[in-house]
């Protein structure tokens, strides 16, 4: 077993200064970051020799599927359960995501995604849950495309990476455009098409987005963030000259499910 | 009428939208985001016999394959519920939007799962999991714009409020960023709060799943059934920090087990199971890896992985329907699998027991109930493969309808309850923490969890010996002696994760003594639980539900008869069909009455 250097900034709570701390840790085979924090909680001592508490970070699933692990790691947002420790260079550098409130060393409260999404009414309106029958028929190209964005975990890397998302902008962020699409294109969803696109085209909408495309480029499940965005910025721009040509208000409420 | 659900998997989601569609406000306790739940990760399916395949399938088939999966230690009637639910349960995640993988006519398409011949399981590539609890979570997020659900999340749930009566009437659970430890008030209070991996450690499941909520009921005088009953899953693949599942449903996809024997491949699932091959039951798939390896000493290079083998199938066809799965290998086994053989061993995965319910899912409190994992009441001894998420969402939906029942029928509501009776439980929940906050001994939490965890994993698995749980019980022993000289090592009032885990910790010792305790008890083999000293199914003797009452010198055991009024239990074979074995069966009948009647 080698031994491996941690750097990481931590910080006590939202109103502490952050400070740096090393760790000296050893690395068993196929070793990820989430198995060297776990190496610290066994044994909380830094790379100076002093007793310090353990590292606090947000980790779950352990498979790159609930989105939770989220954090820094030299340089770049991307999930620790699977970044593998014999891949990055070292030492390895460990900060938790600047764009949301930070709760304590790397964790953060990402709280902000779930309010955007109510925001987009991203949800397929149901008229209860009663027998029905099945659902409307799917295209399975039409589902291939939905299933992609359906796997986004809300892990925020896209927003960490986007430079429009800023303290200073109210921009939703590409994930929460992906998801106007993945509800309009579903034959249910699509009934209230309009009303997710008006969603995206006021404050925080797409306007905001100034293709700087490094969403894309981070993102764990590969979502063509960037053509979906494309695609919806023609959809919004078309929606609101039709509007301005009818002159006709917003179409009707969203259905209420029950 | 004010209702608590506490954890937002399958199960508990399910449960908040059944009450909010009445009208009815939830109170949302989750240890994590709820769309970040343990739900997220299952992968290959969800059962229900929807029958588009001309194959014939029925509820009633799904029921009676339930059954023998099970070994026949599950109460029926619940189970045949659950079978005749499943298709319409489907068709709802259908509308809700779940992207499930389709035929070419636009039609949901369903694969073949473990421990049955027919095309049953409904599917989102292989994410499954993840796309059913993101369409419920979207559904929740809804009714929360209404005003009718309230969530608490990173919320810890320490235990129930219960009356003078005996009726549970709320919660108290503990804010994980600001370490407030509060009172719910509930009329009725639902744990949905999952499995318990992290007793095992080397285990497929999320690492929250510590099970400390059923843990907490346990000890408060809930009963914990069947707690012996673990599954271990045939197909896992290493990592240092916890083990990843290779689903089922590869080998439902056509995936084949193998090893090598006298140089040449042998696919000793499909010799020794002709009828169902590498789709038998798992518990009976991992007790055949347990034998090429432990006892045959044909293991890959000597040790417990065999190969789970895909490179026969066309790349491209494969890749769609198990991208996901396909992934997790490449990222952390590091080889490409549809060029290579994946290797894989058996490693824990599910806990079919659970609290005790009865079949309103309420367990022995009145008012408190639990739906999901947490529970014991739809798998019996051995879990097939996709009924998981099925169970899941039906147990939700019908406590959402039971709770509503039980809330009309109360002379009393929790809000007529005199606040002394929360203040109390809240009172010893606060001394707990701030003895926590106490430890300043030289031994480590997580420490601890590893030691356990070894135990567990080596000694209470596929294979048990009485003296073997006997040393795993004294070590929890020692361990649980040990507990009393932990450091906290952070003593902070600002999202102590640490002194969280510790508390989590007892919890886990608990739960680990009663799962020893049930398999020291059940002196036969069925299902998940295997020893060589009682090598079979005793029917007359142990078609029991084994159920632990948890007493401060450990679980008190008492056995209650399964309820087998709808099929008469059968012998488990997966080497012939079913047909077969009930013409064998009746043929052996026909037999000894002419001989009777000589
Ligand atoms: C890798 C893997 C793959 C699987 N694949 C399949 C499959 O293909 N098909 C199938 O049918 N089954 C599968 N399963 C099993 C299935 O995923 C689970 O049994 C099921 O998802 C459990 O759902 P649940 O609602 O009971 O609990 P979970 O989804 O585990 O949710 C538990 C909830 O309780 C909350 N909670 C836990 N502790 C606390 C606490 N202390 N305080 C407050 N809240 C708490 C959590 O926050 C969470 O919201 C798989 C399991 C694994 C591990
Ligand atoms: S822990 Fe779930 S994505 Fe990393």
């Amino acid at each position: 077993m080698s031994d491996v250097i941690l750097k990481i900034k931590r910080q006590d709570g939202p109103n502490s200064r952050p400070y740096w701390e090393e760790f000296k840790v050893p690395v068993a085979p196929k070793a990820n970051v989430i198995s060297l924090l776990l190496e610290i909680q066994r044994n909380p001592v830094n790379l100076q020799g002093k007793p310090t508490t353990p590292v606090i970070w947000d980790c779950n699933c352990l498979e790159e599927v609930c989105g939770a692990c989220s954090m820094v790691i030299n340089g770049v947002a991307r999930q620790a359960c699977a970044a593998l420790v014999d891949t990055l260079s070292k030492p390895i550098v460990l900060q938790p995501l600047s764009k949301f409130p930070l709760v304590r060393d790397l964790m953060v409260d990402r709280q902000k995604m779930f309010e955007n999404l109510k925001k987009i009414k991203a949800w397929v309106p149901i008229d209860g849950t009663y027998y029905m029958g099945p659902g409307p028929k799917v295209a399975p190209s039409v589902q291939d495309e939905r299933y992609l964005i359906s796997c986004c975990m809300t892990c925020g890397c896209c927003m960490e990476a986007c430079p429009y998302v800023n303290p200073k902008s109210n921009y939703m962020g590409p994930t929460c455009m992906a998801q106007v699409k993945l509800f309009n294109a579903h034959p249910t969803g699509a009934m209230y098409k309009d009303e997710r696109l008006d969603a995206i085209a006021g404050d925080g909408g797409i306007a905001d987005c100034g293709n700087a495309q490094n969403c894309e480029r981070v993102c764990p499940k590969e979502i063509p963030l960037v053509s979906i965005i494309a695609e919806l910025n023609r959809e919004t721009a078309f929606r609101g000259f039709n509007r301005w040509l009818k002159g006709k208000p917003k179409g009707p409420g969203l259905a209420a499910p029950g | 009428m004010k209702f608590i659900v506490v954890g937002g998997g399958l199960a508990g989601l399910m449960a908040t939208i059944k009450i909010a569609e009445k009208g009815e406000n939830v109170d949302l306790i989750s240890f994590v985001h709820v769309k970040r739940s343990h739900s997220v990760c299952a992968q290959g399916g969800i059962n229900g016999a929807v029958n588009t395949k001309g194959e014939g399938d029925s509820p009633w088939n799904h029921f009676d394959d339930t059954l023998l999966g099970g070994d026949y230690l599950a109460n029926q009637p619940p189970v045949l519920g659950m079978c005749e639910a499943a298709p319409g349960i489907i068709y709802l995640m259908d509308r809700m939007g779940v992207p499930f993988t389709r035929t070419p006519e636009g039609n949901l398409d369903f694969r073949r799962f473990g421990g049955t011949l027919v095309h049953r399981t409904a599917f989102s590539g292989s994410t499954t999991g993840q796309q059913l609890l993101y369409a419920l979570d979207e559904q929740v997020r809804y009714w929360e714009t209404q005003g009718k659900v309230n969530k608490f999340e990173d919320w810890d749930y320490l235990s129930a409020v219960i009356d003078d009566n005996g009726v549970c009437r709320g919660c108290i659970a503990q804010d994980m960023k600001t370490m407030e430890i509060r009172s719910f008030q509930g009329d009725a209070v639902i744990l949905c709060t999952g499995g318990l991996g992290a007793v095992y450690g080397k285990t497929t499941n999320s690492i929250i799943n510590t099970g400390s909520p059923a843990s907490s009921a346990y000890q408060q005088g809930v009963y914990y059934a069947n707690p012996e009953m673990i599954q271990i899953h045939p197909t896992c693949i290493g990592g240092d920090d916890k083990l990843r599942l290779i689903s089922e449903g590869v080998r439902g996809d056509g995936g084949r087990l193998w090893t090598y024997k006298d140089g040449k491949p042998w696919f000793f699932m499909e010799e020794w199971y002709p009828a169902y091959g590498n789709l038998v039951s798992r518990d009976v798939a991992s007790r055949g890896i347990f034998k090429v390896c432990r006892e045959l000493g044909l293991g890959l290079d000597g040790g417990d992985s065999v190969y789970l083998d895909v490179t026969h199938l066309e790349p491209d066809w494969i890749e769609k329907r198990q991208h996901g799965v396909l992934e997790i290998y490449r990222k952390f086994a590091g080889e490409e699998p549809t060029k290579v053989p994946m290797k894989v061993f058996p490693a824990m995965h599910y806990s079919m027991g659970g609290m005790w319910v009865d079949y309103n899912q309420m367990t022995n409190i009145p008012g408190l109930f639990a739906a999901g994992e947490c529970e014991y009441q739809y798998h019996g001894a051995n879990r097939l493969g996709a009924n998981s998420l099925i169970s899941c969402l039906y147990a939700g939906t019908v406590v959402g309808d039971k709770v509503m029942e039980y809330c009309k029928g109360l002379k009393k509501t929790s809000s007529d309850v005199s606040s002394k009776v929360f203040d109390a439980e809240m009172a010893r929940q606060k001394a707990g923490m701030d003895k926590i906050l106490k430890f300043n001994g030289p031994e480590n939490p997580y420490v601890l969890k590893d030691e356990m965890n070894n135990y567990m994993s080596t000694y209470v698995g596929v294979v048990r010996t009485t003296k073997q749980l006997q040393d795993t019980d004294k070590k929890l022993l020692e361990l649980m002696e040990r507990y009393k000289k932990l450091g906290v090592y952070d003593t902070g009032g600002w999202s102590n994760r640490t002194a969280i885990f510790i508390r989590h910790l007892w919890n886990m010792f608990e739960l680990a003594r009663g799962i020893v305790g049930g398999s020291l008890l059940r002196k036969e083999s069925r299902g998940a639980h295997y020893m060589p000293e009682y090598p079979n199914r005793d029917d007359e003797n142990w078609l029991k539900t084994t159920k632990a009452k948890w007493t401060p010198s450990g679980p008190q055991f008492s056995l209650e008869d399964v309820d087998i009024s709808l099929v008469k239990p059968r012998v488990r074979r997966y080497d012939v069909t079913k047909d077969q074995v009930i013409k064998e069966a009746a043929e052996k009948e026909a037999a000894s009455s002419k001989e009777g009647a000589k």
